[in-house]
Protein backbone atom coordinates (compact mmCIF):
# COMPACT_ATOMS: atom_id res chain seq x y z
CA UNK A 1 0.00 0.00 0.00
CA UNK A 2 1.44 3.30 -0.90
CA UNK A 3 1.66 5.73 1.54
CA UNK A 4 -1.27 8.44 2.03
CA UNK A 5 -0.77 11.63 3.02
CA UNK A 6 -2.55 15.18 2.93
CA UNK A 7 -1.06 18.38 0.89
CA UNK A 8 -1.66 21.98 2.07
CA UNK A 9 -2.79 23.89 -0.55
CA UNK A 10 -4.95 26.91 0.66
CA UNK A 11 -5.00 29.02 -2.49
CA UNK A 12 -7.46 30.36 -4.63
CA UNK A 13 -8.73 28.89 -7.44
CA UNK A 14 -8.84 32.11 -9.82
CA UNK A 15 -4.93 32.67 -8.68
CA UNK A 16 -3.52 31.10 -11.24
CA UNK A 17 -5.42 33.34 -13.71
CA UNK A 18 -5.30 36.05 -11.99
CA UNK A 19 -1.29 36.23 -11.99
CA UNK A 20 -1.68 35.05 -16.12
CA UNK A 21 -4.36 38.38 -16.11
CA UNK A 22 -1.90 40.79 -14.36
CA UNK A 23 0.84 39.48 -17.11
CA UNK A 24 -0.76 39.74 -19.55
CA UNK A 25 -1.79 43.39 -18.52
CA UNK A 26 1.96 44.10 -18.10
CA UNK A 27 3.09 42.82 -21.77
CA UNK A 28 -0.42 45.07 -23.24
CA UNK A 29 0.99 48.02 -21.59
CA UNK A 30 4.61 47.57 -22.70
CA UNK A 31 3.77 47.39 -26.24
CA UNK A 32 0.96 50.41 -25.63
CA UNK A 33 -1.70 48.06 -26.43
CA UNK A 34 -4.88 48.65 -25.00
CA UNK A 35 -7.51 46.19 -23.64
CA UNK A 36 -10.85 46.46 -23.34
CA UNK A 37 -13.38 43.90 -22.46
CA UNK A 38 -16.83 43.74 -23.33
CA UNK A 39 -19.52 42.30 -21.65
CA UNK A 40 -23.08 42.28 -21.27
CA UNK A 41 -25.97 39.49 -21.75
CA UNK A 42 -27.09 38.10 -25.17
CA UNK A 43 -28.59 40.31 -27.31
CA UNK A 44 -27.76 43.96 -25.49
CA UNK A 45 -25.91 44.96 -28.57
CA UNK A 46 -22.15 44.38 -28.09
CA UNK A 47 -21.67 43.85 -32.07
CA UNK A 48 -23.56 46.80 -33.43
CA UNK A 49 -22.50 49.16 -30.39
CA UNK A 50 -18.90 48.14 -31.67
CA UNK A 51 -19.47 48.51 -35.58
CA UNK A 52 -20.68 52.39 -34.42
CA UNK A 53 -17.86 53.12 -32.20
CA UNK A 54 -15.08 51.81 -34.16
CA UNK A 55 -16.39 53.86 -37.24
CA UNK A 56 -16.48 56.84 -34.69
CA UNK A 57 -13.09 56.56 -33.10
CA UNK A 58 -11.86 56.25 -37.22
CA UNK A 59 -13.40 59.30 -37.51
CA UNK A 60 -11.71 61.29 -34.71
CA UNK A 61 -8.32 59.55 -34.37
CA UNK A 62 -5.87 57.70 -35.80
CA UNK A 63 -5.92 54.70 -33.54
CA UNK A 64 -5.55 51.43 -34.74
CA UNK A 65 -8.52 49.18 -33.64
CA UNK A 66 -8.44 45.07 -33.01
CA UNK A 67 -11.56 43.33 -32.17
CA UNK A 68 -12.16 39.56 -31.45
CA UNK A 69 -15.16 37.87 -30.82
CA UNK A 70 -15.19 35.26 -27.58
CA UNK A 71 -18.19 33.00 -28.27
CA UNK A 72 -19.24 29.39 -27.79
CA UNK A 73 -19.95 28.69 -31.48
CA UNK A 74 -20.04 30.69 -34.90
CA UNK A 75 -18.34 33.22 -36.31
CA UNK A 76 -21.39 35.60 -37.30
CA UNK A 77 -19.84 38.10 -35.11
CA UNK A 78 -16.43 38.72 -36.55
CA UNK A 79 -17.83 38.71 -40.41
CA UNK A 80 -20.27 41.48 -39.13
CA UNK A 81 -17.65 43.47 -37.83
CA UNK A 82 -15.30 42.90 -40.78
CA UNK A 83 -18.04 43.98 -43.07
CA UNK A 84 -19.55 47.00 -40.73
CA UNK A 85 -16.06 48.59 -39.95
CA UNK A 86 -13.83 47.11 -42.13
CA UNK A 87 -11.46 46.11 -39.52
CA UNK A 88 -9.68 42.58 -38.82
CA UNK A 89 -11.68 41.02 -36.45
CA UNK A 90 -10.77 37.20 -35.12
CA UNK A 91 -13.33 35.26 -33.96
CA UNK A 92 -12.54 32.74 -31.03
CA UNK A 93 -14.58 29.81 -29.87
CA UNK A 94 -15.24 29.17 -26.19
CA UNK A 95 -16.02 25.36 -26.84
CA UNK A 96 -19.31 25.68 -24.50
CA UNK A 97 -17.70 27.83 -21.79
CA UNK A 98 -19.66 30.79 -20.70
CA UNK A 99 -16.41 32.76 -20.53
CA UNK A 100 -13.32 33.85 -21.32
CA UNK A 101 -10.30 34.05 -19.43
CA UNK A 102 -6.80 35.63 -19.25
CA UNK A 103 -4.56 32.30 -21.15
CA UNK A 104 -7.75 31.82 -23.86
CA UNK A 105 -7.21 35.99 -24.61
CA UNK A 106 -3.69 35.44 -24.54
CA UNK A 107 -3.42 32.86 -27.27
CA UNK A 108 -6.56 34.93 -29.16
CA UNK A 109 -3.77 38.26 -28.81
CA UNK A 110 -1.24 35.52 -29.94
CA UNK A 111 -3.07 34.58 -33.23
CA UNK A 112 -4.03 38.42 -34.42
CA UNK A 113 -1.52 40.76 -36.20
CA UNK A 114 -2.19 43.52 -33.00
CA UNK A 115 1.81 44.31 -32.69
CA UNK A 116 0.92 47.76 -33.96
CA UNK A 117 -2.50 47.86 -33.00
CA UNK A 118 -3.57 50.69 -30.01
CA UNK A 119 -6.71 49.51 -29.11
CA UNK A 120 -8.27 45.85 -28.77
CA UNK A 121 -11.46 45.16 -28.11
CA UNK A 122 -12.43 41.77 -26.52
CA UNK A 123 -16.10 41.41 -27.09
CA UNK A 124 -16.93 38.70 -24.13
CA UNK A 125 -19.55 36.20 -25.05
CA UNK A 126 -22.70 37.76 -24.04
CA UNK A 127 -23.89 36.49 -20.14
CA UNK A 128 -24.17 39.14 -17.02
CA UNK A 129 -22.49 36.45 -14.46
CA UNK A 130 -19.41 33.94 -15.81
CA UNK A 131 -17.60 36.93 -17.55
CA UNK A 132 -17.46 38.98 -14.76
CA UNK A 133 -15.39 36.33 -12.42
CA UNK A 134 -12.35 36.05 -14.43
CA UNK A 135 -9.99 38.72 -15.23
CA UNK A 136 -9.14 38.82 -18.73
CA UNK A 137 -5.95 40.76 -18.55
CA UNK A 138 -8.27 44.04 -19.90
CA UNK A 139 -7.29 47.42 -18.61
CA UNK A 140 -10.84 48.82 -18.57
CA UNK A 141 -14.23 46.44 -18.27
CA UNK A 142 -17.32 47.69 -19.55
CA UNK A 143 -20.71 46.37 -19.98
CA UNK A 144 -23.75 47.28 -21.74
CA UNK A 145 -26.88 46.98 -20.48
CA UNK A 146 -30.24 47.71 -22.70
CA UNK A 147 -33.40 49.37 -22.15
CA UNK A 148 -35.36 46.75 -22.56
CA UNK A 149 -33.10 44.26 -19.98
CA UNK A 150 -34.74 46.51 -17.67
CA UNK A 151 -32.76 49.22 -14.42
CA UNK A 152 -33.02 46.35 -12.18
CA UNK A 153 -29.97 44.92 -13.51
CA UNK A 154 -27.18 46.08 -11.25
CA UNK A 155 -29.34 44.73 -8.22
CA UNK A 156 -29.23 41.25 -9.83
CA UNK A 157 -25.83 41.04 -10.92
CA UNK A 158 -23.93 42.89 -7.78
CA UNK A 159 -20.39 41.39 -9.62
CA UNK A 160 -20.83 42.59 -13.26
CA UNK A 161 -21.65 45.97 -11.71
CA UNK A 162 -18.88 46.31 -9.40
CA UNK A 163 -16.02 45.11 -11.80
CA UNK A 164 -17.24 47.43 -14.56
CA UNK A 165 -15.49 51.10 -14.49
CA UNK A 166 -17.96 51.89 -17.34
CA UNK A 167 -21.28 51.33 -18.02
CA UNK A 168 -22.95 51.92 -21.22
CA UNK A 169 -26.82 52.04 -21.48
CA UNK A 170 -28.07 51.04 -25.32
CA UNK A 171 -31.69 51.13 -27.08
CA UNK A 172 -32.46 54.72 -25.47
CA UNK A 173 -34.55 55.30 -28.59
CA UNK A 174 -36.35 52.28 -26.81
CA UNK A 175 -37.26 54.47 -23.43
CA UNK A 176 -40.72 55.41 -24.62
CA UNK A 177 -41.72 51.91 -24.68
CA UNK A 178 -40.79 50.68 -21.76
CA UNK A 179 -40.54 51.18 -17.95
CA UNK A 180 -36.92 51.75 -17.60
CA UNK A 181 -36.17 54.18 -15.02
CA UNK A 182 -33.21 56.11 -16.09
CA UNK A 183 -32.31 57.53 -12.57
CA UNK A 184 -32.85 54.90 -10.93
CA UNK A 185 -30.20 52.46 -13.11
CA UNK A 186 -27.76 54.98 -12.76
CA UNK A 187 -28.70 55.01 -8.62
CA UNK A 188 -28.25 50.80 -8.35
CA UNK A 189 -25.40 51.32 -10.97
CA UNK A 190 -23.30 53.72 -8.29
CA UNK A 191 -24.54 51.73 -5.34
CA UNK A 192 -22.11 48.52 -6.57
CA UNK A 193 -19.38 50.82 -7.71
CA UNK A 194 -19.30 54.47 -7.02
CA UNK A 195 -16.88 55.45 -9.71
CA UNK A 196 -18.38 53.79 -12.56
CA UNK A 197 -19.20 56.12 -15.71
CA UNK A 198 -22.65 55.88 -17.22
CA UNK A 199 -22.71 56.42 -20.97
CA UNK A 200 -26.32 56.37 -22.67
CA UNK A 201 -26.30 55.51 -25.94
CA UNK A 202 -28.58 54.58 -29.00
CA UNK A 203 -26.30 52.07 -31.14
CA UNK A 204 -28.68 51.60 -34.17
CA UNK A 205 -29.13 55.84 -34.12
CA UNK A 206 -26.22 56.48 -33.05
CA UNK A 207 -27.15 59.01 -30.70
CA UNK A 208 -24.25 59.31 -27.76
CA UNK A 209 -21.76 56.98 -29.36
CA UNK A 210 -19.68 60.01 -29.86
CA UNK A 211 -19.46 60.52 -26.11
CA UNK A 212 -18.86 57.09 -25.86
CA UNK A 213 -15.53 57.65 -28.35
CA UNK A 214 -14.70 60.62 -26.91
CA UNK A 215 -14.42 58.81 -23.11
CA UNK A 216 -12.68 55.94 -24.94
CA UNK A 217 -10.17 57.80 -26.85
CA UNK A 218 -9.16 59.41 -23.56
CA UNK A 219 -8.99 56.53 -21.86
CA UNK A 220 -6.22 55.86 -24.49
CA UNK A 221 -4.68 58.89 -24.57
CA UNK A 222 -3.79 58.63 -20.54
CA UNK A 223 -3.11 54.90 -21.12
CA UNK A 224 -0.52 55.62 -23.93
CA UNK A 225 1.51 58.34 -21.78
CA UNK B 1 -22.62 26.09 -16.54
CA UNK B 2 -21.07 28.54 -15.04
CA UNK B 3 -19.49 25.38 -12.58
CA UNK B 4 -17.94 23.88 -15.31
CA UNK B 5 -15.15 26.36 -16.05
CA UNK B 6 -14.34 26.60 -12.11
CA UNK B 7 -14.70 22.64 -11.88
CA UNK B 8 -11.74 22.52 -15.01
CA UNK B 9 -9.61 25.11 -12.96
CA UNK B 10 -9.80 22.95 -9.80
CA UNK B 11 -9.04 19.87 -11.64
CA UNK B 12 -5.61 21.49 -13.37
CA UNK B 13 -4.69 22.66 -9.85
CA UNK B 14 -5.17 19.70 -8.05
CA UNK B 15 -3.42 17.61 -10.68
CA UNK B 16 -0.51 20.06 -11.02
CA UNK B 17 0.17 20.34 -7.30
CA UNK B 18 -0.31 16.79 -7.12
CA UNK B 19 2.44 16.21 -10.06
CA UNK B 20 4.55 18.30 -7.96
CA UNK B 21 4.82 16.03 -5.35
CA UNK B 22 5.01 12.74 -7.20
CA UNK B 23 2.04 11.44 -6.27
CA UNK B 24 0.32 8.84 -8.16
CA UNK B 25 -3.01 9.36 -7.52
CA UNK B 26 -5.18 12.04 -5.35
CA UNK B 27 -7.75 10.17 -2.97
CA UNK B 28 -9.66 13.33 -1.60
CA UNK B 29 -9.68 16.99 -1.78
CA UNK B 30 -11.35 19.87 -0.02
CA UNK B 31 -12.64 22.81 -1.23
CA UNK B 32 -13.60 26.06 0.79
CA UNK B 33 -16.75 27.93 -1.36
CA UNK B 34 -17.70 31.68 0.22
CA UNK B 35 -21.66 31.59 0.79
CA UNK B 36 -21.69 34.49 -1.99
CA UNK B 37 -19.12 32.54 -4.71
CA UNK B 38 -22.24 32.31 -6.72
CA UNK B 39 -20.95 28.52 -6.90
CA UNK B 40 -24.27 26.02 -6.49
CA UNK B 41 -22.76 23.19 -4.61
CA UNK B 42 -25.01 20.35 -6.28
CA UNK B 43 -24.59 21.31 -9.90
CA UNK B 44 -20.53 21.89 -8.95
CA UNK B 45 -20.83 18.51 -7.46
CA UNK B 46 -22.37 16.66 -10.63
CA UNK B 47 -20.07 18.55 -13.02
CA UNK B 48 -17.22 17.39 -10.78
CA UNK B 49 -18.62 13.46 -10.86
CA UNK B 50 -18.15 14.49 -14.57
CA UNK B 51 -14.94 15.36 -15.37
CA UNK B 52 -12.61 13.66 -12.97
CA UNK B 53 -13.84 10.52 -15.13
CA UNK B 54 -11.87 11.86 -18.05
CA UNK B 55 -8.80 12.18 -15.50
CA UNK B 56 -7.10 9.28 -14.56
CA UNK B 57 -5.32 10.84 -11.21
CA UNK B 58 -8.73 11.94 -9.84
CA UNK B 59 -11.00 8.73 -10.84
CA UNK B 60 -11.01 7.58 -6.67
CA UNK B 61 -11.24 11.45 -5.59
CA UNK B 62 -14.16 12.70 -3.00
CA UNK B 63 -14.50 15.81 -2.89
CA UNK B 64 -15.44 17.89 0.42
CA UNK B 65 -17.07 21.08 -0.37
CA UNK B 66 -17.15 23.16 2.85
CA UNK B 67 -19.27 26.73 3.33
CA UNK B 68 -17.60 29.42 4.58
CA UNK B 69 -19.73 31.90 6.04
CA UNK B 70 -19.71 35.49 4.21
CA UNK B 71 -19.10 38.54 6.58
CA UNK B 72 -19.54 42.34 5.33
CA UNK B 73 -17.96 45.22 7.41
CA UNK B 74 -19.53 48.24 7.54
CA UNK B 75 -17.43 51.71 7.40
CA UNK B 76 -20.20 54.10 9.66
CA UNK B 77 -20.74 52.03 12.46
CA UNK B 78 -17.66 49.83 12.31
CA UNK B 79 -19.42 46.43 12.54
CA UNK B 80 -19.35 43.47 11.32
CA UNK B 81 -22.44 41.40 10.22
CA UNK B 82 -23.72 38.08 8.25
CA UNK B 83 -24.07 39.38 4.38
CA UNK B 84 -26.84 36.49 3.25
CA UNK B 85 -29.28 37.58 5.68
CA UNK B 86 -28.42 41.42 5.36
CA UNK B 87 -26.93 42.38 1.87
CA UNK B 88 -25.60 45.55 1.20
CA UNK B 89 -27.11 47.26 4.09
CA UNK B 90 -26.32 47.34 7.79
CA UNK B 91 -28.49 46.01 9.91
CA UNK B 92 -27.02 47.92 12.80
CA UNK B 93 -27.21 51.37 11.61
CA UNK B 94 -28.90 51.57 7.64
CA UNK B 95 -25.88 52.69 6.23
CA UNK B 96 -25.17 51.49 2.66
CA UNK B 97 -21.33 52.17 2.88
CA UNK B 98 -20.29 48.81 3.52
CA UNK B 99 -18.18 46.23 1.88
CA UNK B 100 -17.61 42.24 1.77
CA UNK B 101 -14.65 40.79 4.00
CA UNK B 102 -14.95 37.57 3.31
CA UNK B 103 -17.38 35.01 1.64
CA UNK B 104 -16.84 35.20 -2.05
CA UNK B 105 -13.50 32.80 -1.78
CA UNK B 106 -13.08 29.21 -3.79
CA UNK B 107 -10.25 28.07 -1.89
CA UNK B 108 -8.46 24.48 -2.40
CA UNK B 109 -7.64 23.88 1.14
CA UNK B 110 -5.81 20.54 0.64
CA UNK B 111 -5.79 17.11 -1.59
CA UNK B 112 -5.38 13.80 -0.34
CA UNK B 113 -2.44 11.80 -2.03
Amino acid sequence: MDEVKIIEIKKSVFSENEIKADELREILKKKKTFLLNLMSSPGAGKTTTLIKLINTIKEKSAYKVVVMEADIDSDVDAKKIKEGAGIEAIQLHTGGMCHLDAEMTKQGLDNIDCEDADLVILENVGNLVCPAEFDTGAHLCAMILSVPEGHDKPLKYPLMFEICDLVIINKIDCLPFFDFNMAKCEEYVHFRNENAKIIPICAKTGEGVDVLAEYLIGKLEEFKN
Amino acid sequence: MHELGIVFYVVDEIEKVAKEKGATKVLGATLELGEVSSVIPSYFMELWEWTIKKHEMLVDCKLDLVTMKAISYCTECKKTYGTVEFGKTCPNCGSVKTYLVTGNQINLKNIKV
